[in-house]
């Protein structure tokens, strides 16, 4: 224990685990979603974020910007880093909906239950990882630096850097869009009423496979945000950092109760705040453990999570 | 054509009543006949006649993994199934969905490991005993301290239903890992624990029988195996079997019937538990060697794929799905000669490896995929649950 770590970097902590609770929410959110709709844990979510890394390292190398390359001004920095958001949400949400269609789709058709699902998004993210593990022959890869390492500010032992403060701005603004879709528009009232009752939303019209289309099409985009500021954060990618971050996102969901948008925002900053602040406390080895025992030890007096579980009942 | 189907069908269907109805004497002789041949498949004038030809590549299609070495497969085989006959419990059985079932395992071999050798801690700096216990007497304590840690894991979370269990045992297993990765002062950490102990027994020549050869660990894991299926058979279908029944089909409609639905519950998976553990007993009493390595959360899904891949709730089919989830990957690394697979493509100047070696989870995967699609009740079905499912298949709203 060591309490003075924690209290001298309690400013840094907090936006260190704030940036980093901004990924897990984004990946977060594309759990919730599914989870909200159909009552499935999509499995292959993680490997939906890893393709959304490897399709920014692509796109970077595209327009000449490898892990030697010297770090660009701030002018270009900004331009490669929207190029990349825009085509890795493009392609991690393309690949959502390519998984969506060979592996679940079908099975709806059936009527399966939802363990029969589970089997097959593991099937589906084994063939997403290996297949790119193949293709990258398992090497881990570099990421570009992009944005200037220098502090943005720094005052009285609180310095913040632009990578985070630009994670945190952008992972908020996705995310107050995601809640204005889902709750204002035409599609959003889709996806809630096949989110409270399928069968009936049907009845009344609504497209049920567009909508679930639509759903895993979101969770994809929002998974590739979440990887472009994580690889840049990381500085590498590799064909399995997938797992370790679809589970942390989706403890992160079930901590602010699976199903609702907000509990995933709320469930993954809390997550990152208490990995930051427990990793200080007890050293930056235990923080999954700490992760873990506080998602147990919450769902131990909260069975459905901090704000409970209510894509459907998410009103307007 | 339709007259022909329907027989066909019929004939599929009659393929377990027809082995049913055979008269007992004749049921017991193919049984034998069939575990004989099981104990003679780690002999290699054995398995290297299995095998058909094929009118491609090499002609000859083998049945054994001319990759790797055939005996440690079936070993690894032969631990995956008893894992496998525990999660079926737990999860076939009792309708729990346990994702972190390798815990047990991990549990299982790391009591056999601290107990078992000369090396371990409780030895060398807290003098608990004076010298490494015999393997065998191990074996009942990992058993039992993983049963007590499926009751402590079972007893605050069986509340929770469905997805939350999911995650809290996924939690659990990965919680066991990393204490294991980091803590320094019983289980050494990453540089894991040394020299463990195994299995007693000697040859006539007095050279010991469980060294470096796979072939006694297999048969002791299939003897084990054997053993368990027999106590797992009768608990179905006693009392506490028809509760597990009761309480995945419908946990309040059994409560009201009067089941004790939570008793039921954390026995399911006290004796899941157990079993993992002593599968992860016998590992240890192979490893020589453990470390958390081992116990990466892959492993438990990989667990998970194979029960369900079988069939959930039955016990032929938690046996051919831990099988084929280990048999599969290594069969498919050694049959790519046979058919005269390109070991690599060349698609805009990136060289991709495409030798099964490399795609072997690849194709797993995809046959995951398929199979769920065509065949969701799994390849050796629990009759029961099959029917459910057909039922459930007839309830779709043809909505979309």
């Amino acid at each position: 224990m060591n309490f003075d770590d924690l209290i001298q970097g309690f400013p840094d902590l907090t936006t260190t685990g704030l940036a980093q609770g901004s990924i897990y929410a984004l990946v977060a959110l594309g759990y919730t979603l599914v989870y909200g709709v159909l009552r499935l844990i999509n499995f292959a979510h993680s490997e939906v974020f890893m393709y959304g890394t490897f399709a920014a390292l692509w796109t970077w190398g595209l327009m000449g910007y490898d892990s030697n390359s010297a770090r660009p001004d701030l002018g270009t920095a900004l331009l490669l880093i929207v190029v990349s958001l825009v085509v890795a949400s493009l392609f991690s949400g393309g690949v959502a909906m390519v998984v969506e269609a060979v592996a679940y789709r079908p099975l709806r058709k059936r009527n399966a239950p939802p363990l029969v699902f589970l089997i097959s998004a593991i099937g589906a993210s084994f063939v997403l990882a290996e297949l790119m593990g193949a293709f990258t022959e398992r090497r881990q890869q570099g990421i570009p630096g992009l944005l200037p390492t220098e502090p943005l500010f720094s005052a009285g032992g609180w310095t913040v850097y632009p990578l985070q403060l630009m994670t945190f701005v952008v992972a908020l603004a996705v995310m107050f869009g995601l809640d204005w879709f889902v709750s204002k528009t035409r599609f959003g009232r889709g996806i809630r009423a096949v989110a409270q009752d399928a069968d009936t939303a049907a009845l009344m019209g609504v497209n049920k496979g567009r909508v679930i289309g639509l759903v895993f099409l979101l969770g994809g985009l929002l998974a590739g945000v979440a990887a472009v500021f994580y690889s840049m954060k990381q500085g590498n990618t590799r064909f399995n950092v997938g797992f370790l971050i679809g589970l942390k996102a989706f403890s992160a969901a079930v901590l602010g109760g699976i199903g609702n948008l907000r509990g995933a925002l709320v469930g993954g900053l809390l997550l990152g705040l208490v990995e930051a602040y427990g990793a200080a406390l007890f050293g930056s080895n235990w923080t999954n453990v700490i992760a873990f025992v506080v998602l147990l030890v919450l769902l131990m007096f909260r069975p459905t999570g901090l704000l409970g579980e209510s894509l459907g009942r998410a009103r307007a | 054509m339709t007259t022909e189907t329907v027989k066909k069908q019929r004939w599929k269907l009659n393929l377990r009543d027809r082995f049913q109805d055979l008269p007992l004497p004749a049921r017991i002789t193919a049984m034998a006949v069939f575990v004989v041949l099981l104990y003679l498949l780690p002999t290699k004038a054995f398995y290297e006649n299995l095998g058909f030809p094929i009118p491609m590549g090499s002609g000859y299609l083998p049945f054994y993994t001319t990759g790797s070495d055939m005996a440690g497969v079936l070993f690894q085989c032969g631990y995956y199934i008893l894992l496998a006959l525990g999660l079926n419990v737990v999860l076939g059985y009792a309708g729990l969905l346990d994702l972190g079932f390798f815990g047990f395992f991990a549990v299982g071999a790391y009591t056999v490991a601290l107990l078992t050798s000369p090396e371990s801690k409780l030895i060398t700096e807290y003098n608990w005993f004076e010298s490494p216990w015999p393997w065998l007497v191990t074996v009942p304590i990992a058993i039992a301290l993983a049963m007590l840690s499926g009751v402590l894991l079972g007893w605050p979370t069986l509340r929770l239903r469905g997805d939350y269990l999911a995650i809290v045992t996924l939690g659990f297993a990965e919680i066991i890992r990393i204490v294991a990765k980091n803590q320094d002062w019983i289980l050494n950490g990453d540089r894991g624990i040394p020299s463990v102990g195994h299995p007693p027994g000697t040859y006539s020549n007095g050279e010991a029988i469980f060294e470096l050869d796979f072939a006694p660990y297999y048969w002791l894991v299939l003897t084990v195996i054997i053993v368990v299926i027999f106590l797992i058979r009768n608990l179905a279908n006693s009392r506490v079997g028809r509760a597990w029944v009761a309480i995945r089909e419908d946990e309040d409609a059994a409560e009201l019937m009067g089941v004790p639905t939570f008793k039921f519950k954390l026995w399911a998976f006290a004796i899941g538990a157990a079993i993992g553990g002593l599968s992860g007993s016998l590992w240890a009493g192979q490893a020589n060697f453990v470390n958390s390595a081992t116990f990466s959360l892959e492993n438990s899904i990989l667990v998970l794929a194979a029960v369900l891949l079988g069939g959930a709730g039955s016990i032929g089919g938690a046996i051919l799905g831990g099988f084929l989830v280990i048999y599969l990957p290594e069969w498919l690394r050694s049959v790519g000669d046979v058919f005269g697979w390109p070991t690599q493509v060349t698609v805009g100047g990136i060289h991709i490896d495409v030798s099964p070696t490399s795609l072997r989870f690849v194709i797993f995967g995809a046959l995951l995929i398929v199979v769920m699609i065509y065949r969701p009740q799994g390849l050796w079905p629990n009759r029961r649950r099959a029917a459910e499912l057909k039922d459930r298949q007839k309830e779709v709203a043809p909505v979309e």
